[in-house]
């Protein structure tokens, strides 16, 4: 018999639905043994029966639960609920729903400034009173799915590589465990290490790294030895297929691959974590000084601001 | 007094639902669109390194991340005051037009399309992308493979199709080796005879059945917004704007002066903003007597525009404009105008692989911090997308304005749901066929609420009607 899905989106930005997608066709083949019956951003099931005329939300029954995004308001609150309650393996899908994703740096503002700048102090903007008939009371922060109920799985990535939920789903069919090994960007990283810094200060990425494209990747020094932050270090593996390049067959993190640095969206290698101390340590034993490092607290939690990592900081008396 | 309240709005990005008051006697009084979502990207941007923010407000939406991660690089060249070298311009320009196709194909197909594949009276339950790979197999595995095309063009390209890095202040972080291009020529011929197969599907099979619908469904008279070239021509990547009254007639203004020409409405029932032509009037969305009114998106553009820059398009263009006029004002039109879209980013994105250029080795200038303003502007899929930065001496961000394409359609949004509901709910009459139509007004715009949101939560009410040439109401959809 087909297992039943349903899928849900709270804080989000869609990005992980349409990694769903990108499975493309293996999803086809999936699709079998699969049976979808919620999903609002493909599907026409309400919350509230077809015509509205139900007081309370339904979700339908379903084997497995995934769910996108953060919790920002108690509408969404309410869905996680409703989505505890009815599916028996829940997912949690993306850095949003796994650590609050980039939404949560909003943690670092109490609501009442968000909703200053937003409707009070933007260039273009009328100002007037913040909307709120008929709307869903905004939570005083941005929470991880995990502070809100119970999560079984957990695919982490902004957003997630295709290939890691068609993993998940496929051993939930068998019947088998899910797990993302616990390794680091850099164990998976193919550019070259010297165990040291280049020298000189960090830098931010205002030029070009230096790479040659025309060579394998271990012939491109490490991003972060060259003097940009990297949070390879800190940040779990999981974002790279393996390919072939240049005749070799490697696995390249996405954003190395695109010759910039990584900036963790992938979260901490493992739970409990601080990448915060951790960076500092990796920055230090090749010699830079993490003073530089500008931005710190906002940079090296970027994806992680839930679980109250990110809060906003006392105000001092002037 | 009666409430329908449709919850969620699906197939659709992000949160909205629909509330609609029904009189004593059962007919529309009034109807909401509430956005509910609200996420304040202008509140904690502010603080960070002004070259960090193409890889952070891509997060405002994973469907259209390039446009915001292109707005903002635009955004950050104008800061540090750099042009990029031609093949940089040409590298964004190229990952543009490829997101542009695979939202095109996401939307048209996977979002809208089951209601006119399956129909809009089609049970809930197969009205949906699995019903339609279920009942044409075929379709289902072209339309999957063609928009997954896209994401893998902009893997090869970039290294990340969602949220992108590779757009950096002063032009594009790699250049795209021979090798690279080899590879994604044939797809990207690939995805054009796809485009071709869809505009010839939709002519043949789709919009004829739904003509009177069309010309019914969510009608609304609204100005336009969209980005041309200096001789008139859409251009996706760069432009200056055209504004475009009702009656046809536009005025021009280069983006960085949009301060003088648009501003944003609140509305105490939906988080989300509405701008509006503030040299028009006041804002009003009376549907007898709207003010300052435009809309933004697919049939905005080819409503502005003199002509299309490739020959296929163009010969689309005078199709389109031969059967509908200019401006043309039918809401469901947006699909139709969709399609041309596709068949242009196709065409020229095999444009831009062919030229020897973009296989150029200069595609970046370094910056250099400080303080000052600018403003980054391209045409997202649902419309006009400004990012205006301000920074300090470090190149601290200091302030952040953003006004998203779907939030432009938000009042038009509205209308067009009022329209559809008032015509369609009579009497206390209403099934689900009739509120999925009311949905079928908002499907039409594309709207990306996570976008729209990227202030803070808010739901949003729809319904809409479609008249014909004469404003005469064909039908009306609302949810």
């Amino acid at each position: 018999m087909a297992v039943k899905v349903a899928e849900e989106w709270l804080n989000i930005c869609g990005g992980c639905e349409v990694t769903i997608l990108d499975i493309g066709e293996p999803l086809l083949d999936l699709l079998g043994e699969l049976d979808f019956v919620h999903m609002p951003v493909l599907m026409d099931h309400k919350y509230f029966g077809q015509t509205g005329e139900k007081d309370q939300m339904e979700i339908p029954e379903a084997d497995v639960g995934i769910v996108s995004g953060g919790v920002r308001n108690e509408k969404e609150k309410q869905v996680a609920e409703e989505m505890r309650k009815k599916c028996k393996t829940l997912i949690a899908l993306g850095s949003c729903a796994c650590f609050g994703g980039i939404p949560a740096m909003a943690n670092m503002f109490p609501l009442e400034a968000l909703y200053q700048k937003v409707y009070r102090e933007s260039k273009t903007t009328d100002a007037a009173d913040t909307p709120q008939e008929n709307l869903p009371p905004l939570l005083d922060r941005v929470y991880a799915l995990d502070e809100v109920v119970d999560v079984d799985i957990r695919i982490p990535g902004c957003p997630t590589n295709p290939a890691l939920i068609v993993k998940a789903l496929t051993a939930l069919l068998k019947g088998e465990p899910f797990e993302i090994p616990e390794r680091s960007v850099c164990d998976e990283c193919p550019l070259k290490r010297e165990k040291k810094a280049a020298g000189g200060e960090i830098k931010r990425t205002l030029e070009s790294m230096e790479f040659d494209q025309s060579r394998p990747w271990d012939n491109t020094r490490c991003f972060m030895e060259q003097g940009y932050l990297c949070l390879g270090p800190v940040t779990l593996a999981g974002c790279g297929n393996k390919e072939n390049s240049n005749g070799e067959e490697v696995t390249v993190p996405r954003c190395i691959k695109g010759y910039m640095p990584c900036r963790g969206c992938f979260g901490p290698i493992r739970k409990g974590a601080s990448p915060l101390v951790d960076m500092m340590t990796a920055i230090s034993s090749i010699g830079l000084d993490v003073k530089q490092v500008p931005d710190r607290r906002a940079l090296l939690n970027r994806y992680i601001g839930g679980q109250n990592r990110l809060r906003p900081l006392p105000v001092r008396p002037k | 007094m009666k409430t329908i309240t449709i919850a969620p709005v699906t197939r659709i990005e992000g949160h909205a639902k629909v509330t609609i008051n029904l009189d004593d006697s059962g007919n529309v009084a009034d109807t909401f669109v509430n956005v509910v979502e609200l996420r304040g990207f202008e509140k904690f941007c502010i603080g960070r390194p002004v070259e960090e923010l193409p890889r952070i407000v891509t997060s405002i939406c994973g469907v259209c991340p390039w446009h915001h991660h292109l707005a903002s690089a635009k955004a950050n060249d104008a800061v540090f005051g750099v042009t990029p070298p031609p093949t940089g311009i040409k590298l964004r320009d190229l990952c543009q037009s490829i997101a542009f196709c695979s939202d095109k194909i996401l939307h048209f197909f996977f979002l809208a399309g089951p209601d006119f594949v399956m129909g809009p009276d089609a049970d809930y339950s197969v009205r949906n992308v699995f019903g339609i790979v279920q009942s044409n197999p075929d379709l289902g595995k072209k339309v999957v493979h063609a928009r997954q095309l896209g994401t893998q063009m902009l893997g090869i390209a970039s290294g990340k199709s969602i949220h992108p890095v590779t757009a950096v202040p002063g032009g594009f972080s790699k250049p795209l080796t021979e090798a690279e291009r080899d590879k994604l020529l044939p797809m990207a011929n690939e995805v054009l005879e796809f485009a071709k197969f869809a505009i010839r599907f939709a002519k043949e099979d789709i919009f004829p059945k739904y003509l009177d619908t069309i010309n019914i469904l969510g009608v609304i008279e609204t100005g336009f917004l969209g980005t041309v070239t200096d001789d008139g021509t859409l251009n996706v990547y760069d432009g200056k704007a055209r504004l475009m009254k009702p009656d046809g007639s536009y005025e021009e203004f280069p983006y960085d002066q949009y301060t003088e020409y648009i501003g944003e409405h609140i509305e105490p029932w939906s988080y989300v903003k509405f701008p509006y032509a503030k040299k028009w009037g006041e804002f009003s969305m009376d549907l007898d007597n709207p003010s300052g009114i435009y809309r933004t998106n697919t049939l905005a553009r080819i409503n502005v525009c003199d002509r299309m820059a490739t020959p296929l398009a163009q010969a689309e263009l005078e199709e389109f404009r031969e059967k509908f006029g200019r401006p043309a004002q039918q809401t469901l039109l947006y699909h139709y105008a969709r399609l041309i879209e596709l068949v242009y980013n196709a065409e020229h994105v095999v444009e831009l692989l062919n030229d020897p250029e973009i296989t150029g080795k200069e595609t970046r200038v370094p910056v250099t911090p400080r303080a000052a303003r600018g403003v980054g502007c391209v045409e997202a899929p649902r419309g006009t997308l400004i990012h205006d930065y301000e920074t300090d001496e470090n190149g601290l961000i200091t302030d952040v304005n953003i006004i998203v394409g779907t939030t432009h359609n938000m009042a038009p949004i509205n209308m067009s749901v009022k329209q559809a509901a008032k015509t369609l709910i009579k009497d206390g009459n209403y099934d689900q066929g009739i509120l999925n139509r009311v949905e079928m007004a908002i499907r039409a715009y594309d709207p990306c609420l996570s976008c729209a949101t990227h202030k803070l939560d808010g739901t949003i009410p729809v319904k809409v009607e479609i008249r014909d040439a004469c404003g005469k109401v064909i039908d009306t959809i609302a949810n």
